[in-house]
């Protein structure tokens, strides 16, 4: 599995994208169909998020631009739809297309941020228990067994409500994100600290650990130069994996209500809202955001898929 | 024990040695099934001396502590007992010591660049001071062992086992030592590519006056290398003496055991457990002399007594009740 990566530095001098052609990992990659579709949709999405201000045709939280009497508009395909309104308007008169596309954008940015602080505690707590072993270890991996007895949702809706609690009133509003990022990572670093821990004792014991050992070099820098670099590619696929996760979670608790605040609608908001009108007729207010989720969860966790796949020699 | 006294002066003095794991259950399960605490006696009150420029073998079979004691010289391992004295180097600093470990494919961080490898141990003991004069020790000790300079930009993947072996032989000398461990370091390597690396081994004791701690199971290895050899079982040396002197005339049935089963050139990859019985487990080693289950001269007293160690006119030592000084 190290090979993979190894080889792709290897090659080493002719530029970073033939090296990146000359790769097992597009290699295999050119020839997964499924990887490859995934791939592009999630392209589209993430870009058409990115760039959400430029595309969009309203900014949904500028009430300025809001115009009631285009509330509840259908989607242009219907009888009574209108132009620019293509996926619709909800209740409020705001563009359902604009409104997803920025509701993307704060699922996607909350979910990769949680990502990727709980891959830094996750990654941290799991090199030391891994490298330092005894009281250390029992400790954190005891802490990370009590933290998995609960279930995440649990832990996210905890955390954000007794971290909600603490934050004055005005910064509640602001602070959502970051609370709803601090939950998560806190509700989901166990994995990356197990899988990090059982890549350091291997690591740990291996020989070229202990010439360095020999040499005296320090501990901190045994684990950053020799042990981490080794412990990446499981991390990786995690985290991929986990990226699909952080956003469900995120939509969950937002659904819950307990999440981004209607006037920062992330996906989760938006079905929430929507759902209220789902017996009313509108279904498209909670249809697209509902398909628009699914969809970015979908092609996240086949790209983790084919990745796990490609970087566990076991299964090829 | 007895000291002994060696014609030269020794690199590496070793008195007593004790190192003891402790291989315990984890702390609930001892309590829940009421077990004690488990030690595990990997090696055994050792003394041996490693004469200065010369080489000493440790061998014996598997799990009977060779790699253990490499462990304890090289401060991998604390040892529990026992005293350990390396010898001043010409600077008085006592004399530092590197390992060759036994896997090629292990001892390298297979994410390094093996120019980066070998200059690990210049960079952490500030032996060069400038980017060139680093670069430049490295090209010089590729050299050394026989590769070529721009062998330094590849990964450790791309080399074969027998050239692995010599990165990390260049490794170990980058850090300048006078004193080598070199733990099984061509045990996993085919026949022919062994005398190579061995061969290599040996230049390099002569170039540049280095003291091994050679540590095998193979006996025709051994004796091409060494100059001393210490047979050990179970964590204790049974005999050790001058290499030809041990050849010729094994005393320990254990030694002349291990010597019957010498591989041939017919069949070099013979099993390296040697014949006649199981090894016993350490943590239930035997009362009295730890090889009676296995040695065909054992007589009433072996079960009973452990053997002391007796020094023969030849210098030899052995430990057998059977022995004695003719
Ligand atoms: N870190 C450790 N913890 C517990 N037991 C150990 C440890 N290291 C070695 N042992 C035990 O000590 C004994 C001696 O092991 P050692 O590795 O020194 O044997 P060896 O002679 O080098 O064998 P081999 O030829 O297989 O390398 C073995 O029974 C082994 O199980
Ligand atoms: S002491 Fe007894 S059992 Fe041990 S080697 Fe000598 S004869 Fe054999
Ligand atoms: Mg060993």
């Amino acid at each position: 599995m190290t090979t993979d990566v190894t080889k792709t530095g290897a090659a080493a001098r002719p530029g970073l994208l033939k090296r990146i052609r000359n790769s097992d990992v597009w290699w295999s990659f050119t020839r997964s169909k499924s990887a490859m579709i995934a791939a592009v949709i999630l392209a589209v999405l993430v870009s058409a998020a990115v760039f959400a201000p430029l595309i969009a045709p309203q900014n949904p939280y500028d009430a300025a631009q809001l115009d009631m009497w285009k509330a509840e508009l259908p989607p242009i395909w219907e009888p009574t739809g209108e132009w620019p309104y293509l996926l619709g308007t909800d209740t409020q008169g705001r563009d359902m297309l604009s409104a997803i596309l920025y509701g993307t954008r704060i699922s996607i940015v909350i979910g990769l941020f949680s990502v990727v602080l709980s891959l830094l505690i996750g990654m941290t707590a799991g090199l030391c228990a891994g490298f330092f072993g005894g009281v250390v270890d029992n400790l954190l991996m005891r802490f990370g067994d009590i933290t998995l007895s609960i279930p995440t949702i649990l832990i996210a809706i905890l955390v954000s409500t007794v971290v909600r609690q603490m934050l004055p009133d005005d910064l509640r509003e602001i602070g959502a994100a970051a609370v709803l990022v601090f939950a998560i990572a806190l509700s989901s670093w166990v994995q990356y600290a197990r899988t990090v821990r059982a890549q350091t004792i291997v690591e740990r014991n291996k020989e070229y650990v202990q010439a360095a050992r020999l040499l005296k070099v320090p501990a901190r820098r045994i684990l950053a130069h020799h042990i981490l670099p080794n412990t990446l590619t499981p991390v990786l696929v995690a985290a991929t994996l986990n990226f699909g996760m952080a956003i469900l979670t995120e939509a969950t608790l937002s659904f819950l209500g307990i999440g981004m605040p209607p006037g920062q609608p992330s996906l989760g908001t938006l079905i929430r809202i929507g759902n209220q009108f789902l017996f009313s007729g509108s279904w498209w207010i909670v249809l697209f955001p509902v398909i628009q989720l699914c969809l970015l969860v979908v092609v996240v966790n086949i790209l983790g898929d084919w990745l796990r796949d490609l970087l566990n020699p076991k299964l090829r | 024990m007895t000291a002994m006294t060696s014609h030269k002066t020794s690199a590496l003095s070793v008195n007593g040695l004790v190192k003891t794991f402790d291989v315990s259950a984890p702390w609930l399960n001892r309590v829940v099934e009421r077990k004690p605490r488990q030690y595990l006696q990997a090696v055994n009150d050792i003394s041996f001396e490693v004469p200065l420029g010369g080489c000493l073998s440790l061998v014996g079979e598997s799990g009977c502590g060779k790699s253990t004691v490499a462990r304890l010289v090289t401060g991998l391992y604390r040892a529990n007992g026992g005293e350990m004295r390396f010898a001043p180097g010409e600077d008085g600093k006592p004399l530092a010591a590197q390992m060759i470990f036994q896997d090629p494919y292990a001892s390298l961080n297979p994410r390094w660049r093996v120019k980066n490898i070998i200059a690990e141990p210049i960079r952490e003991l500030k032996l060069r001071n400038t980017a060139a004069e680093i670069e430049e020790r490295v090209v010089e000790l590729l050299k050394t062992v026989g590769l070529s300079a721009s062998d330094g930009d590849k990964f450790p993947h791309e080399f074969s086992g027998g050239q692995r072996q010599r990165i990390s032989i260049a490794r170990a000398l980058a850090g300048e030592p006078r004193f080598l461990v070199c733990d099984e370091p061509t045990s996993a390597l085919d026949v022919s590519v062994q005398a190579q690396v061995l061969n290599l081994m040996r230049k390099l004791q002569d170039e540049f006056g280095l003291t091994y701690l050679f540590i095998s199971h193979d006996m025709s290895v051994v004796r091409h290398m060494s100059d001393r050899i210490a047979v050990m079982y179970l964590g204790r040396i049974v005999e050790e003496g001058e290499t030809e002197a041990l050849f010729a005339k094994p005393r320990h049935p254990y030694t002349q055991l291990l010597l019957e089963t010498i591989p041939n050139v017919k069949d070099p990859h013979r099993d390296r457990v040697v014949a006649g019985g199981e090894v016993p487990s350490p943590l239930k080693p035997p009362s009295g002399c730890p090889f009676h289950p296995r040695c065909a001269m054992a007589t009433a007293r072996c079960s009973s007594e452990l053997p002391a160690v007796r020094t023969l006119a030849g210098g030899t030592r052995v430990a057998c009740h059977l022995v004695t000084d003719e």
